[in-house]
Order: C-alpha cells, then structure tokens, then sequence
C-alpha cells in the first residue's frame, strides 16, 4: 500500500488532456498545489494542472528547470523514449494509434491475415486433438 | 470592338473613394493627350461614326396583345460542374454506399461534365459495370489504382443516355405482351467497351496482392467501427 510515482522534478508524465493530448512531458518545477511546469523537447515549456497529467514510472536526473538542451540530453542519457515504447503502457498506445490509423484496405488485409491464422490454430489443435485421442 | 490585349489600368491612383491623386491639368499630362493632339497638327483626332448600313424599313405589326404580359428576368447564370472531392482523383477505390451496389469497392474513372463519376467495378471481379455514380453516395478510400493503361475518352454523358424507345402506337390490346418479352439486351460494342476498360485495370489491380479480393469484397460496418473515426 501507499503511492509509488510521486511528483517531483523529473518525473516523467503523460498529458491526457487539452490541447497537447498524448504527449509525453517531464515535470521541471512544481509551481503550486494544483499546477507544475512541464517541458519537453518539442513544446514550449508551460504551466499545466496535475489534473490533466498522468504520472509514469520513468523518472529522469536533472535540476529544477533546466535549460532546454540540457533536459534534451538528460532525457537522451536516461533513453525515455525507449524505457516508453518498451514499457507495456506505451506499446499499448502505439498499438492503439496504429490500428485508428489502419486504412480499409489495411483492415481488409488483417481480416484475411486472422482468418489465416485462425485456420493454422486450428490445424494445429486437430493434429493435437488426433495424437491424444489415438 | 476587338478585345483590348492590356487590360483598362487608370493612371490616377485613389487617395480615398471619390478623391484622385492627380488634378484634371496633371491627368491630362499623364495620359499624353497633348502628345496625341501634336501628332494630329494641334486638334484631337476625330473618326467620322461608320456608316449604318441600310435597314430595311421594319412593318408595322397590326396585331398587340390585349394585356400586357409579364417577361421574366433572363437568367445567365451558368451550372458549373460538382466540385470533385480532394480525396477522389482518378483510380481512388469508393465505396459506393446506396443503390444496387451498395457496398460495393469500385474503381473510379473520371468526372464526367454532369458532375457524376465514372465508375467501373471492374465488372469481371465485382459485378459493377462501366456506369455512372454520384459523389454524394459515394466514399473516397485512401487506395490507389494505376489508371494509365486505361483510355476514358471515349465516355461522357451522352454514351448512358437511354436509348430512344419505339414509340408504340395507341391501339394496344394487349398490355406487357410480345413487346416487353424482348428485355433490353445490351449492345454488343458496349459489352466490349467494358472489356477493354477493364483488361487494362485488372493487370494493375493484380499486381498488387489482395486488391482483387478486395475489390470482389462489400463494404459493411461491424460491431465496433465508428464511421467518424474510421480512416477509409
């Protein structure tokens, strides 16, 4: 019991939502109760809400507001985009996003492609089926 | 009059709405009417009017309409073609959504002048004809066809037109007897206007793998799909 990620400089969090929905953003100060200042390498360093964050379990090594190019290469050194796609959260996501952006025809693909591997389960099964029963 | 080659320009640019630049002496100036009038020894030249030719002495109609009858305004404006969607270009698979082919995945030609679209199925994979379409029940998928192979210039409105029917004399006894046992065949030069239209695209649709099927494939939405956040 009790909280493991907890807000501090560093902490890498996902925006979930507004304007910038999805993006991944470092915590860099804490300006009050309710709001801290966020910053990555493709935004503008700004003030959001707690609320609209969601906490991750990556956390990086930098001081209370850095200079950009170092938060870049902080974030470089600790490798948060990998850590993130090789996290089961972000594969989630990349999943999602690649399958919202599946064109009918790539849909028509993978209907065939499910079909297909359904039918070699199956084979499978009954050749598993055929040696248990013999 | 013939057509000016350089467009009218006024040489007095506008300080605000009635107020010019430029006084009448300056204007003057600027246009070179003095230049004009030097060349014409001191007087602005002048062109006698062009003779009117003889009209023929117009007779008197004996005959007015008792009321005056109300002409209406005469109406100029020109219908312009249905603009085409950015997402439909020639050889973008549709989706044909209401009609016979409901559902059905469809080649599209070109636009004909009426706005509809020219449409093939191919007719040997999905059963869809060389027949026109309208872009309002139609959706554009994001899958390309190579069209080069295929010549389009030969249909436009004029080639679907109906065939004028035999107008049947009035004395009929019996209704839907021997006429309408003969169904309208298709003309032969027809049936072989689809054939060379689609020889051409089945080869570029066989490159690609799965399209035949997929083009021999309806369209239906399933559990789940959210037409607005689907991609086609």
């Amino acid at each position: 019991m009790g909280f493991k990620r907890y807000v501090e400089i560093g902490r890498v969090a996902l925006i979930n939502y507004g304007k910038d929905y999805g993006k991944l953003v470092v915590i860099v100060d804490v300006v009050d109760q309710n709001r801290a200042l966020v910053d990555s390498p493709d935004m503008v360093r700004s003030q959001i809400n707690f609320k609209r964050l969601t906490l991750t379990d990556i956390k990086i090594e930098i001081n209370r507001t850095p200079k950009k190019k170092t938060l870049i290469e902080a974030m470089e050194k600790a490798d948060v985009k990998g850590k993130w796609e090789n996290s089961s959260w972000g594969r989630k996501l990349i999943v999602k996003q690649r399958r919202a952006a599946l064109t009918d025809f790539d849909r028509f693909k993978l209907m065939l492609a499910k079909i297909k591997r359904g039918g070699l389960i199956r084979q499978e099964l009954a050749k598993l089926k055929k040696e248990t029963a013999a | 009059m013939a057509p000016r080659k350089t467009p009218v320009v006024s040489r007095n640019p506008q300080l605000i709405r009635g107020v010019g630049k430029y006084s009448r002496s300056k204007m003057y100036h600027k246009r070179g009417l003095w230049a004009i009038k030097a060349k014409n020894g001191g007087v602005f030249p002048k062109h006698d009017p062009k003779p009117k030719a003889a009209s023929t002495a117009e007779k008197v109609s004996k005959f007015y309409p008792a009321d005056d009858i109300k002409v209406p305004l005469p109406n100029k404006r020109k219908a312009k073609p249905t603009k085409l969607r950015a997402s439909i270009t020639p050889g973008t698979v549709l989706i044909i959504l209401a009609g016979r082919f409901k559902g059905k995945r469809v080649v599209f030609l070109k636009q004909l002048t009426s706005g509809l679209l020219l449409v093939t199925g191919p007719f040997k994979v999905n059963g869809v004809p060389l027949r026109r379409v309208n872009q309002a029940y139609v959706v554009g998928t994001s899958t390309k066809v190579d069209i080069s192979g295929v010549n389009v210039d030969k249909f436009d409105d004029k080639y679907f037109a109906k065939a004028a029917e035999k107008k049947n004399k009035k004395g009929e006894g019996e209704f839907f007897e021997a006429d309408k046992e003969e169904k309208n065949e298709l003309p032969q030069d027809k049936k072989d206007d689809q054939k060379t239209v689609d020889a051409a695209l089945i080869k570029s649709i066989e490159a690609v793998p799965d399209l035949k099927s997929y083009l021999a494939a309806r369209f239906s939405l399933k559990a789940g799909m959210k037409p607005h956040e689907l991609v086609f």
